[in-house]
Formats: C-alpha cells, structure tokens, sequence
C-alpha cells in the first residue's frame, strides 16, 4: 500500500509538473514575434489587412489570450494537440510518426552509453594505474569535451568520405523494401553513426563515473567480507561491488536524459534522421507553433517518464531507497 | 588428528610493507599455536600486527603493497602461505571465517542478509538455493536473532549494529569451521551489547567446538573470554601464556603497562582514587625499528643492552614465554 501511494504521488507530482510544461510553453511562444497569419501572407505574396485579421479570426487568434489558453490546455488535457498549420493534419499524427526513430537512437545510445561505460570502468578499476585506466581517462576527457555535432561530423569524415563504409544519413536506404529483415540490418547499419555521435559524451561520463565508483566500492569493507568467505573475483565484481557502483550512473544516467534528448534534435538535423529533432527543427523554421508546442509537451511527458522508470530501477537495484521513501 | 596436535600451527611469521619511507617490518616473526576448542586472545595497541596477523592466516593482506617474507602458517598440518589462492579460497569461510570491527559497514547493502548468509554455504558446500536459505533461518535463529524467518529477507540498514554483528557471525559460523578470528568484533557496538555478543561467541563455541581467535585492545574482553592471550608490541609477541597468568602476574613490562592502564570498578570514586596509569611515549614507526627491542624507549626498566639487542623469546614454565631481559638467562651485557 505503502508503495502504491509513493506512486499515485509520483504521478500527481508528473502531472502538474507537465501542466506547467504546457502553460510556459504557451507562454513563451506566443512572445515569438510572427504568427500563422504573417507565414501565410509572406508565402502567397502578400495580403490585405482583412484577410489578415480573417486569418487570425479562423485559428482563433482574435480572441484573449487567457481564452486561447484555457483552450488549448484544454484540448490537450483530451489528447488533442492541434493541428499542424504547415501539414493541416493533427499534430499527434505526425509526432507518432516521428517519435519511433527517436525513441530507436536516443535509447540505443543511451544504452550503448551506460553498458560500454559502466564495462570500461569496471575493467579500469582493476588496475586503476593501468594502460587502459589512463585511455579510459582520456577518453572521457576528450568525449565529454567535443560537441557532439563536432564528433558527428568527423565520424562522417572518416566512416562515409574516406573509408566509405557507412551510409551517410536516412533511416534506411530508399531502395530496400520496408518492414524486411534486409531492412531492418539497412537501419542498424543506418543507426550507428548517429549512436555513436550522440553516445559519445554520456560514454565518456559513464566510464568515468563507474570507474570511480567501482574503485571507492572496491576498497570497502563489504568486499573484504566478500573475499573473506571465500568467493572468487568475479563474483566479488560483477555481484558485490558492480551493483553498488552502479546506483550513481543510474543515477546520472536518468538526471540526463532530458539532455540526451535535446542533443538528438542536433544528430538528427545533421544526420536527417527522420525523428522529432528533425520535424522540430523544421517546424521552428516553419513557425508552425501547433507542431512546435505539441513536440515540446511530448517530450516533457516521455523525460517525465523516463524519470519516473529511473525511480523504480533504484528501488529494484538498492534496498536503502526503498524503505527510505517508503517511510 | 590427536588431542596434541595444534589445529593451526603459526611459525616465525614476518609481513613487510612497501611504504613511502621505506619498508615497514608489520610482523617480525610471529609464532604460535592454537588448541582445538579453545580461545587465543591477541592484544596490544593500534598498529601492532594484530589485525595484520589473523589478515595472514586467511591470505588477505594486500599484496602489494604487503609481502608475506617468511615463515609458515599450518592449518591441520597444511602450509596456507603455500597454498594456490584457489585452495585459498576453498579455505576462507569453510575451514577458516573472519569478523570484523565495523559490522555497520561489513554487509554488503544490496543484499538481503539471507542471501549473503546463503552465498557462503553454496559456495563452499554447493547447496541448492533453497537449502542454502533454510540453513541461513537456522543460523539466524543459533545467533538469536528473533523472529528468523521474517529477519532473513531484510536488508543490513534495517538492523542495529549489534544484529548485525550477530548475522555477521551467523555468516562466519555457517560453514562450522575450525577456527573464527574475531578482528575487534565489539569495538563499534554499545557496552551491554558487547557483553551479549560476547556471551553469543562463548556459547556456540561449547556447541560446536570451534576454536576462536579473538583481537582486542580490550582487557576486559580477553579476562571475558580467552583461555591464552599473546601480547603484541611493534610486529612481535611481547608475552604469552594463559589469560590468568597474564592477568594475574605479567612478566613484560609492556603488559604490566596494559594491566595497569584499566580502570577498576572497585575503585574508590575521585578524590581518592589514583590517576590511572598510562605507558608514557608511543609505538615506534615500523619503518625505522633500531636493532634493540623495540619496547625500550618506554620501557620503566630499559638496560643499556635493551637498546642495542632485541631479547628472544624465553620459556619462564608452564607455558609463559617472554621476550624481555630481565628474565633472560645469561644475558648479555
């Protein structure tokens, strides 16, 4: 019971939170100088003050801005985000449409990120003197340093103009029959330059992050109980000290995600990605606002989420936290 | 293996450390044995060896910086210090298991307590998970910890210190091996929780026979507890012999130091009662030891010789050795 209620709270505190979300986005939006009106008449050639203010009047525009508000949070709280002005569809459509190859890459990097980082640390933290400790430190020294779009562009360099052994943007070649297992290599293949461009600083992170760790967990008395019972190394690493040392990159890992997010918007536009990074980046250039917004929502609401996974994966991982914030 | 035999035999054990100033000479030829059943104290001040002592006989004094130079530690018969680590480890927490001073910070947090307790006896007896965890209960239960079946599943931060240390030798005792080293395991807990652990310790050691090697700093705990106590001073033993002897007429001057260092009860309350003693100076630095003993500097009776030549180990009768001059015969001048 005690659990349940920690989550309904969790979720209240979701909810509001979201709805904030929407009031400020709203807010600073409709500061953006422009409107639907001004790209409609710039893209026909001009029009009169008429069909301006007719315009205005059939989005709704005319009316107060507390009314335009109060509308749209209420529209939204129902699932309905608008509609696009650029693709007069409903925005929800095209975010479902866009957010699987999102989802595909800022995962898939972030789980490369914690897997590979967390695995070099480990192996660091061995020999914390060793050749490898020293390439894992600068490794993340140089990975945390270099803008990702910087570490995308070299990748390019090397992997798609000189050696020419990877594609250099899309989901998938054109040619290749969709939803076929040829298809589906076409997109891993497609997938691991962006992965690896936006990867890149959080692996950096991570393996810093675990190696630390992993060298303060390491030293303590638990693992010297450990060896006094009798248990070999592996079992000392992998099951003793790597799911102690683990907790603060989970920790991290989830604080981040909201930053790894925002960094696909940049992959994405250099790698045309067909996710939200790119359909946000185009729909600003559009001022298609109803797009803009809704992406911005849609993205508060899965970064909530996933904040809200990282909780229960503590509570999986560390017994402390559990009874912590149970009481 | 007959009644005269000792379980574990400890002969001319030294352990040096690579330091910044130098080699630290931790133990300098420690020897002794253990009688099946009975209880070895080993007291003396911080930094003596004493802990570095029982890390040797379970092989996990950190190497490097650590190296064990020489010396033999035989357990029924068996040479640890030549030993393969995977022996090593079939050893550690089945013929041998260890306690230590920080119960707070000796399990593991993530674990539930049943699971650590369960981890040992699958590894050393090969256990299915569920006999594991039902000998895990009745360990529980031999410790007294109430309401076992419940307290397996919990974590180490929902327990006290001093159940914690009962589960920490629940886990010790699991495997029933011969000997457990007790490193200081009440130096962190309450004054009347020490006593239970203590009462715990004797026990299940009348229950199981296991022989016991207890470090303390504690002359309480070894009158408490110890059937024979060695004294260590700067890596090598000052005195031993049985705990009445020592406590009742010590022959070093260091124990003599320790015995009056304790205040007593019938004491008279202040004003009348004397300052308590105390042995003035400290240890010396193991990484410059002089070739004299290395008690001399403090020592109330210190000779000229005392600071140029370290005494022997003297045999006095009935089991008192003593490294000190003034019970050397022929000594030298």
């Amino acid at each position: 019971m005690k659990f349940l209620s920690v989550i309904l709270q969790r979720l209240f505190y979701a909810a509001a939170l979201l709805l904030a979300v929407i009031v400020f986005n709203f807010i600073l939006l409709s500061l953006v100088p422009g409107d639907i009106a001004d790209t409609l008449a710039g893209e026909s050639g001009g029009a009169s003050a008429e069909v301006m203010a007719e315009i205005r009047r059939s989005y709704g525009l005319d009316r107060p801005f507390y009314v335009q508000l109060g509308t749209y949070v209420a529209k939204v709280v129902q699932g309905d985000l608008g509609k696009s002005y650029y693709f007069n569809e409903p925005v929800i459509n095209l975010i479902l449409e866009r957010v699987g190859p999102t989802l595909l890459l800022v995962v898939t990097a972030l789980v490369m990120a914690i897997l590979i980082g967390t695995l070099f640390g480990v192996i660091a933290s061995k020999k914390p003197n060793g050749l490898f400790s020293h390439f894992v430190t600068v490794l993340a020294l140089v990975g945390f340093s270099a803008p990702v779009f910087w570490t995308a562009f070299l990748l390019i360099v090397l992997f798609v103009a000189m050696l020419e052994i990877m594609p250099l943007s899309g989901l998938a070649d054109p040619t290749t029959p969709r939803d076929t297992f040829a298809w589906y290599l076409d997109v891993a293949h497609h997938l691991i330059l962006p992965v690896l461009s936006l990867s890149s600083i959080y692996l950096a992170q991570y393996s810093r992050l675990a190696r630390a760790s992993m060298m303060d967990i390491l030293g303590s008395d638990f693992i010297r109980t450990a060896r006094a019972k009798g248990l070999g190394d592996t079992a000392i690493t992998y099951k003793h000290a790597l799911r102690n040392a683990v907790i603060p990159v989970i920790t991290i890992a989830g604080l981040q995600f909201s930053h790894i997010f925002s960094g696909a918007v940049v992959i994405e536009t250099v790698f045309t990605w067909p996710g939200l990074g790119t359909l946000a980046f185009e729909s600003i250039l559009r001022g298609d606002t109803p797009t803009i917004m809704g992406i911005l929502f849609f993205s508060a609401m899965i970064v909530v989420i996933v904040n809200l996974l990282t909780d229960l994966a503590y509570r999986i991982v560390d017994p402390r936290i559990r009874s912590a914030r149970n009481a | 293996m007959d009644a005269t035999t000792p379980l574990l035999e400890v002969e001319g054990l030294k352990v040096e450390f690579k330091t910044r100033r130098g080699i630290a000479k931790v133990l300098e030829g420690v020897t002794f044995n253990l009688e099946p059943g009975k209880t070895l104290g080993i007291v003396g001040e911080s930094g003596c060896g004493k802990s570095m002592t029982a890390l040797s006989i379970m092989r996990l004094v950190p190497i490097p910086p650590g190296r064990i130079s020489a010396g033999s530690i035989r357990l029924k018969g068996e040479d640890l210090l030549q030993a393969s680590e995977k022996r090593m480890r079939q050893v550690r927490g089945k013929d041998i298991s260890m306690i230590f001073q920080e119960p707070m910070t000796s399990l593991n947090p993530v674990y539930s307590i049943g699971d650590q307790i369960a981890e040992t006896v699958r590894v050393h007896e090969g256990l299915s998970r569920r006999a594991a965890f039902d000998r895990a209960v009745e360990m529980l239960k031999a410790v007294n910890i109430p309401a076992a079946e419940k307290r397996v599943n919990e974590f180490p931060h929902q327990m006290s210190g001093g159940m914690r240390q009962r589960v920490m030798i629940a886990m010790a005792l699991a495997c029933r091996p011969s000997v457990l080293i007790a490193d200081e395991p009440t130096t962190a807990l309450d004054v009347t929780v020490q006593a239970q652990v203590f009462d715990l310790l004797k026990e299940l050691q009348e229950k199981t026979g296991t022989t016991i090697i207890l470090i303390t700093h504690d002359m309480g705990a070894i009158a408490e507890m110890a059937d024979r106590v060695m004294v260590m001073y700067a890596g090598r033993a000052a005195e031993e012999a049985t705990t009445e002897q020592i406590l009742t007429a010590p022959k070093h001057p260091y124990t003599q130091g320790l015995i009056a260092c304790v205040p007593h009860m019938a004491d008279k309350p202040p004003p009348e009662r004397p300052p308590l003693t105390e042995i003035p100076g400290v240890v010396p630095a193991l990484t410059d030891l002089g070739s004299g003993c290395s008690f001399a500097p403090r020592c109330p009776h210190a000779m000229d010789h005392c600071h140029s030549q370290m005494p022997q180990p003297q045999e006095l009768g009935g089991g008192h050795r003593v490294a000190c001059w003034l019970y050397q015969e022929g000594a030298v001048a």
